[in-house]
């Protein structure tokens, strides 16, 4: 009975959401952002696919990561991709990091009474070429930070990077500091330890692990060209640059 | 939120305001007048059913199974029901959950075949087209809260590729080289996996007509909603073939040895 009454009894037993498991994380640089998921997608106690992709290049300098409801979040990157196509058109130019941050929380606040189920973080260069992490609450709620996990293995991953990342809890050495930005290898090293860690206690993560790099434009790519399982996505050389690393995690 | 700020801050339903003193004037109902709204039923839960489907990709394209058996709860109600559908010429679904909802979204496809074959454009929808059209048809049910209460599975060969994906009532899409839908996600899907992964460009017909066979024997004997009866459909370059219902054979010689519970008593 849909007319919005409190007239008569209403029962709805059907369920809209559902949890598909998995984690993202991602960690901004100086000049660079690593913006990482494992590509396993499950319903309660099944394995439903190893492979399901839950990052996603936007542009030449953003990459979003989605995780929670598979569905809900399928949607959402096909319609934010939409909107930087229009965006596209319209200004002939690709939109920028902050700007789609923006773009990101108002299409989710327009879902706030019947959300999308999906925990975002967007990764990428900022226009002053720095790397930025986006994250994002499912109805909206956003801040740039440097670094951040969501998914099933949040609270695993997420105080590893607070002590690996933010120092937290650690003493730098006398009269040093602790520095600001880590280098690319170490951060990938981060991510690559925080996955594998995950997937050993998690039953939810695991499968695949897909690692985006963006590169801010002049950054030279060393250590990342022609590295194991590394790819390009970009074209041009003369722009920011996006690569993505594929590994293999843990299949039980 | 109530729009009306003649309702606000008043009881959402005067009967249950038990600190009324004054009787409230009568509020106006604002929401839209729909004489059918007690009369319109939406699924919040299957009724005639149907189980798992398997499928598989092999050498030369996909092959996917279902029993023929329509259950009304408990009861094997209708056992002649087919649930495989070729859509087109390289595409073939098959559904589990509520059949009634299953011939309605038959009745779209074939629609929509029409409506691509008119456009006498020299294109058709292959498999993968056909799959994003009917996430998209699930994912805008559910989002109405008025779900098609099924579990599908996606086959089929085109341009030499081939195409294996699933879609259920939430609009949930994946693709993988071995997919199950119900019990067989429990019971079969673990032999598919064992089976045919890292195989699939080597598994031939007879092999993945065997493989689907065994599975399907496996469900009837652990699959209290299943029948005997099922059929395979394949899809390779030649097009798509939904075979006869094939009974299966099953052996029940060791039943009566069975000691530890049911009616014997030694």
């Amino acid at each position: 009975m849909p007319d919005g009454s409190f007239s008569h009894p209403q029962q709805r037993s059907f369920n809209p959401y559902t949890e598909n498991g998995g984690t993202i994380l991602a960690i901004a640089g100086a000049d660079f952002t690593v913006i990482a998921g494992d590509t396993r997608q499950s319903e309660g106690y099944s394995i439903q696919t190893r492979y399901a992709p839950k990052v996603f290049r936007l542009t030449d300098r953003a990459v979003l990561a989605v995780n929670g409801f598979a569905a809900d979040g399928n949607m959402f990157v096909k319609k934010v991709k939409q909107r930087l196509e229009w965006y596209r058109h319209a200004h002939a130019k690709d939109m920028p990091l902050r700007a789609i941050a923006r773009l990101i929380q108002t299409m989710l606040y327009a879902q706030r009474f019947f959300p999308y189920y999906v925990y975002n973080i967007l990764g990428g260069i900022e226009e002053d070429g720095t790397g930025a992490v986006y994250s994002f609450d499912p109805v909206g709620s956003y801040e740039r930070e440097a670094c951040r996990a969501a998914g099933a293995a949040q609270s695993l991953v997420q105080p590893f990077l607070d002590n690996q990342i933010y120092f937290k809890n650690q003493q730098a050495a006398p009269g040093q500091s602790h520095p600001l930005h880590l280098p690319l290898s170490d951060v990938l090293s981060i991510v690559i330890d925080s996955f594998t860690s995950a997937t050993e206690r998690h039953i939810e993560v695991g499968d695949g692990l897909e690692m985006y790099v963006v590169l801010a434009k002049g950054r030279s790519a060393q250590g990342l060209e022609g590295g194991r399982g590394v790819q390009e996505l970009t074209t041009r050389t003369d722009g920011d640059r996006v690569f993505v690393i594929r590994r293999e995690l843990k299949k039980d | 939120m109530d729009h009306f700020p003649t309702n606000w801050g008043r009881p959402r339903n005067d009967a249950q305001d038990l600190y009324n003193t004054y009787p409230l004037h009568q509020r106006p109902n604002n929401t839209p007048k729909d004489v059918f709204a007690d009369g319109v039923q939406r699924t919040q839960q299957p009724i005639v059913t149907g189980t798992s489907i398997l499928a598989i990709l092999y050498k030369d394209g996909i092959m996917m199974a279902a029993d023929t058996l329509a259950s009304y709860g408990s009861l094997s109600r209708f056992k002649t029901i087919q649930r495989l559908q070729s859509v087109g010429e390289n595409t073939v679904i098959g559904a589990s959950g509520d059949m009634s909802d299953f011939q309605y979204v038959q009745s779209i496809l074939e629609e929509l075949m029409i409506e691509e074959f008119t456009a006498n454009d020299q294109n058709e929808l292959g498999p993968a087209e056909i799959h994003e059209y009917l996430s998209r048809v699930y994912y805008a049910r559910r989002s109405k809260m008025n779900p098609l209460w099924n579990s599908v599975l996606v086959g089929g060969k085109k341009d030499g590729k081939r195409f294996l994906a699933y879609v259920d009532l939430l609009g949930t899409t994946y693709s993988a080289s071995t997919l199950a839908t119900g019990y067989g996600a429990y019971i079969a899907l673990p032999l598919l996996r064992s089976a045919v992964e890292g195989r699939e460009d080597e598994l031939t017909e007879e092999q993945a007509q065997k493989l689907l066979t065994d599975c399907m024997r496996v469900l009837f004997y652990r699959d209290a909603r299943s029948l005997d009866k099922f059929q395979i459909a394949k899809v390779t370059d030649e097009g798509v073939v939904i075979s006869d219902p094939i009974k299966l054979d099953t052996t029940w010689g060791f039943a009566e040895k069975i000691r530890g519970y049911g009616p014997q008593t030694q």
